[in-house]
């Protein structure tokens, strides 16, 4: 599902001096449906930053990564935004979402965006809620308003909901007590009996184990000092 | 797929200044592209013209028409031109007092649009104005009341109403949310969210807004002097800018 190839990134940052920071080099890996693979390394290494060039929210420079069927470096914006609808979920590390906007419609959304009918969607995200324990008393009410854990749970809720093909997941158990940690972990077990496969970054070492299959350290692909020279003489 | 709207090449000198030069865009149903840049960047004067409001140099715009497929604008004639601003495609004023009429009431100024593409029943058209009035959220009860008596955010809800009712498929919006109260904007644009998504409208709106581009748009174009310097995924050029200029509007924007 997942095919990445030499990809490497950098950013360049104009307005301190034009430095360029290298990132990683030469990532290279492949997920299967029905897998799932944890991303390690010490923080700042890297990790989020893999999961955002797979989703397309940071810029691919350099290197190739396909899912499903799609070249993300020669798909155009409508391509992506396609690939996001139907194919691709993303639980980022914060809840991102407009105000004013409530919890069930929250969740149902991305389900909607993939096609499904408004009755069975509601229905999925009403049950996805029970089952993080979010109170239905909360659904009317914009998660903005919302703790920590409860706005992470909501982004769990709306990324699992259509049942992606694939998936990435930002450190899902972080902030979560230990009833709603094992209930995550079931959401992604289920997912992966369904066939998604399935990137994520866990901190929890017991929550990575219990999930994952693999494990790839994103500090192996840390460009060498003598690279970061080489990009400043450029 | 063929694009709705599609943008070639646009350039417009104002004497020797440039206007806006070269741009280039396709747009399609149900898409939201929103076009960023501080004043005087040439947004304003790209959007008057492939809005049809200002005549350009060189470039062409092609629109699909319903009855006629992909056509190149400059090869309709005036009156073809006219309908077509009237029916498939609508401009949002930044200031409601641009697009309304502000001596007519609130249901004349929403009927009005109606009578120029053949309406004709009082009764039709009333009714279809009440409830394009509740739409928006304005009480239906304040029909007969002239806009003049309603305050901004009203305002520009009736003037989104006002276009609205002929069901254009591409609308034109000029800092639809500028001079409005922060709570105001927010219900507006949660607003203009919910239409897009009901009738799959195309849109293209100007602002210099980031906050603006985040909650609406799907793309964005940034522009600087005149030429486009960064286009693709919103949250890409918000998240990943590339262009030092579009690095310097994101981190410029203040965190609330």
């Amino acid at each position: 599902m997942f095919e990445i190839r030499d990809l490497s990134k950098s950013f360049r940052l104009h307005h301190q001096g034009g430095i360029e920071i290298p990132v990683m080099n030469n990532v290279g890996f492949s997920v299967s449906r029905g897998e799932c693979v944890a991303l390690t390394g010490p923080s700042g290494v890297g990790k989020s930053t893999v999961l955002r060039l797979l989703y397309g929210n940071y810029l691919l420079q350099a290197g190739q990564i396909t899912i499903g069927d799609l070249d993300l470096g020669k798909a155009n914006s409508r391509d992506i935004l396609a690939m996001r609808h139907h194919q691709l979920g993303y639980v980022s590390q914060f809840l991102r979402v407009l105000p004013r906007i409530s919890t069930l419609q929250v969740v149902t959304e991305p389900m909607r965006n993939a096609g499904m009918p408004n009755a069975p969607a509601e229905r999925r995200a009403k049950d996805l809620l029970e089952q993080l324990r979010i109170p239905p008393a909360l659904w009317g009410i914009s998660p903005l308003t919302f703790s920590g854990g409860e706005q992470q749970r909501v982004n769990i809720a709306r990324g699992m909901g259509p049942q992606y093909p694939a998936l990435l997941l930002d450190e899902p158990t972080a902030s979560l007590d230990q009833q709603n940690r094992a209930t995550v972990l079931e959401l992604i077990r289920e997912a992966k009996t369904n066939g998604a496969a399935i990137i994520g970054i866990f901190h929890d070492a017991a929550a990575r184990e219990a999930v994952c299959d693999r494990e790839i350290d994103v500090g192996a692909f840390r460009p060498s000092v003598s690279a970061c020279t080489v990009n400043e003489h450029q | 797929m063929t694009p709705l709207f599609s943008v070639n090449n646009i350039t417009k000198y104002y004497g020797s200044q440039i206007g806006c030069a070269g741009a280039s865009f396709d747009i399609y149903p149900g898409e939201v592209l929103g076009i960023v840049g501080e004043s005087g960047s040439g947004k304003s004067t790209l959007l008057n013209c492939i809005s049809d409001q200002l005549s350009f140099d060189e470039g062409h715009i092609f629109f699909d028409m319903q009855d006629r497929g992909f056509c190149n604008l400059a090869n309709l004639t005036e009156p073809e031109r006219r309908m077509l601003s009237r029916t498939d495609m609508a401009f949002v004023h930044q200031n409601p007092r641009d697009g309304l009429r502000m001596t007519v009431s609130a249901g004349g100024n929403i009927g009005e649009r109606l009578m120029n593409t053949g309406a004709r029943h009082y009764g039709n058209i009333r009714t279809a104005a009440a409830e394009w009035m509740e739409r928006v959220e304005l009480a239906a009860g304040r029909i007969d009341d002239r806009p003049s008596t309603f305050s901004g955010g009203m305002q520009q809800r009736l003037q989104i109403a006002r276009n609205l009712v002929t069901a254009p498929r591409l609308i034109f919006m000029d800092e639809p949310t500028g001079g409005l109260d922060v709570s105001v904007q927010a219900k507006l644009l949660d607003l203009l969210r919910g239409l897009v998504q009901q009738l799959g409208l195309a849109v293209v709106v100007v602002t210099h807004d980031l906050a603006v581009v985040r909650m609406l748009a799907d793309r964005m174009m940034v522009m600087q002097k005149g030429h486009v310097v960064e286009t693709g995924l919103a949250d890409q050029v918000l998240d990943d800018p590339q262009h030092p200029y579009t690095q310097l509007l994101v981190s410029s924007v203040l965190q609330v």
